[in-house]
């Protein structure tokens, strides 16, 4: 797909003007940004001016920042990071793998949906968590297990948007496409898989968000690296500063990804406005 | 260079217990005639017109190009539809180009080719545009461009026109033919306007319905292009009504006929 044939036209808006309408569209997001920041500073305000609850004062706003701006210019930060997105993206990327495959051939064949929809639809329902005892197991290495965990998140809302895509073809395209003399490679890189990018995007967008929502607790198996082992770390050793400050991180991150999800669901969107 | 098509005593049914759809089809089309199928809605013309395009097999005889039997769509012989369904992530260039990819060609050649023709049908400044910002018949000339692409023997249009504004309709309706003339392709359209049918179409076959069958044909000769205030024109839309009517007084009366053998004759045929 070429990017001149879905691009719209850029607008002829000179570049002061076009700042101003992004700094104007931030103002809304900063103001919900302002008020959880609010939030969170009165809830610190309460806790470290409770006897009960005093010890946890840490996890208020100033003692958090101050812990994160310590992770990041100690640097042990970024291994941690480092470790947590090489296990969720190749999980995503396993996923991905598996689960578009899976979802061309059961939105494609009307069987392969029959015949896989309860199976599907009943492992889809176990939490992924669930499988931790079995991936302990069934895997020689703690990372490979964390990744198996990612997988088995990640890959159902990836073969169901993707079969949901297919079904959805216009099956004008299929025929208009075989008579014109494509081959069955040829309409899957031509037709199905470009008619379908919008959904399997959609799909992955939603696979990330749960894989990060796994990934902490899966982190807490075994390994001493990653977002997950920095978060357990920090309560056995009542860091609870830096413990808020790797929730920020993840946060952020989550926020990131989903953010560059949302930008390539764009790219794929062939919906002219 | 066009090629000569035979429907070799064709009948179908959809399914093997179910009624017959098509019965007895027998008609040959010469290289380079346009020929326009006309009848009811549900007659079978469109699913004539798919076995020519190899998109359904019939379930008794054959339909052969230049003495190939068609088991199979090819490039060779395209099929314009009544939708366009043009691929909406595609620009208009890439869209009439597709047939040339799948057929092996480089992006390069085929851009080039493809250039030429659009040209011809007027949408060579639009060839960047995505087509999903083209009016109904900008799209429909884009999926004209695109079924000429592979230069096809045969060109096969199943109610393209049926969707457009008059002037539109008016305008596809007097260029299709001559691009076809001027390629020596074999066209057949198939439509429900008996002037759309005359003003494109060298010969009009005319089916009955339940079961399909062609049970007369009218050779249109006038010169190009045909306008439908002309006498000569209002005579041969006044002969096709009457063959009309009289294809359905013959289904009236084949419709009462309680006598099985009577529907298994072969279809009348008249000829002029």
């Amino acid at each position: 797909m070429s990017q001149t044939s879905i691009a719209l036209q850029p607008g002829n808006t000179p570049f002061p003007a076009r700042l101003l309408g992004w700094i104007k569209s931030l103002q809304y997001p900063l103001l919900g940004i302002a008020g959880l920041l609010a939030l969170w500073w009165f809830g610190g305000w309460l806790i470290a001016n409770d006897p009960d609850t005093e010890a946890f004062a840490a996890f208020a706003p100033a003692p958090t920042f101050d812990a994160l701006v310590y992770l990041v210019s100690s640097g042990s930060l970024w291994q941690t990071i480092g470790s947590s997105l090489y296990r969720i993206l190749t999980g995503l990327i396993w996923g991905v793998g598996i689960g578009v495959p899976v979802g061309v051939l059961i939105g494609y064949f009307s069987r392969a949906m029959q015949v896989s929809n309860v199976p599907f639809q009943f492992l889809r329902m176990i939490s992924p968590l669930a499988w931790m005892p079995i991936a302990v197991l069934a895997f020689e290495t703690w990372d490979a297990a964390i990744i198996f965990l990612i997988v088995m998140a990640s890959v159902w809302p990836i073969i169901f948007s993707t079969a949901h895509g297919v079904k959805r073809i216009d099956p004008n395209w299929f025929k208009v496409a075989r008579n014109l003399g494509a081959s069955g490679p040829q309409m899957l890189k031509r037709i199905i898989m470009p008619a379908i990018m919008m959904d399997v995007m959609a799909g992955i967008r939603l696979a990330v968000g749960v894989a990060w929502v796994v990934l902490v607790p899966a982190e807490y198996l075994g390994v001493t690296s990653g977002l997950g082992y920095a978060i357990n770390d920090a309560r056995d050793t009542l860091e609870y500063d830096t413990l808020a400050a790797v929730v920020i991180v993840i946060g952020v991150i989550g926020y990131g990804l989903d953010w560059i999800c949302a930008q390539l669901l764009q790219r794929f969107n062939w919906h002219v406005e | 260079m066009g090629a000569t098509i035979t429907l070799d005593y064709i009948t179908h049914r959809y399914r093997a217990d179910g009624p017959t759809t098509l019965e007895n089809i027998d008609n040959r089309i010469d290289a380079g005639e346009r020929v326009a199928l006309i009848g009811r809605s549900g007659c079978g013309k469109s699913t004539l017109l798919h076995m020519l395009a190899g998109l359904l097999l019939p379930s008794e005889g054959c339909v052969r190009i230049n003495s190939h039997q068609v088991t199979k769509p090819s490039a060779k012989w395209n099929m314009m539809f009544q939708k366009p369904s043009l691929y909406p992530w595609m620009s208009v260039q890439e869209n009439a180009a597709l047939g040339l990819l799948f057929a092996g060609m480089g992006k390069q050649e085929a851009a080039r080719r493809v250039g030429e023709l659009l040209d011809k049908v007027g949408l060579h400044d639009k060839k960047d545009v995505n087509v999903q910002s083209l009016s109904g018949g900008q799209q429909q000339r884009v999926a004209l461009a695109r079924s000429l692409a592979t230069d096809p023997e045969v060109l096969l249009l199943d109610e393209p026109f049926s969707a457009l504004d008059a002037f539109t309709r008016t305008a596809l309706q007097e260029e299709v033919p001559a691009l076809c003339a001027a390629r020596d392709i074999t066209m057949v359209i198939v439509t429900h306007d008996i002037d759309e049918a005359i003003t494109m179409a060298d010969r009009v076959l005319i089916m009955s319905q339940n079961p399909g069958r062609i049970v007369s044909e009218l050779r249109v000769d006038l010169p190009f292009p045909r306008r439908s205030h002309d006498p000569e024109f209002q005579t041969l839309r006044s002969e096709l009504m009457t063959r009309f009517r009289d294809t359905d007084d013959g289904l009236a009366g084949r419709k009462s006929d309680k006598d099985d053998t009577q529907k298994k004759q072969p279809a009348v045929r008249r000829v002029v």
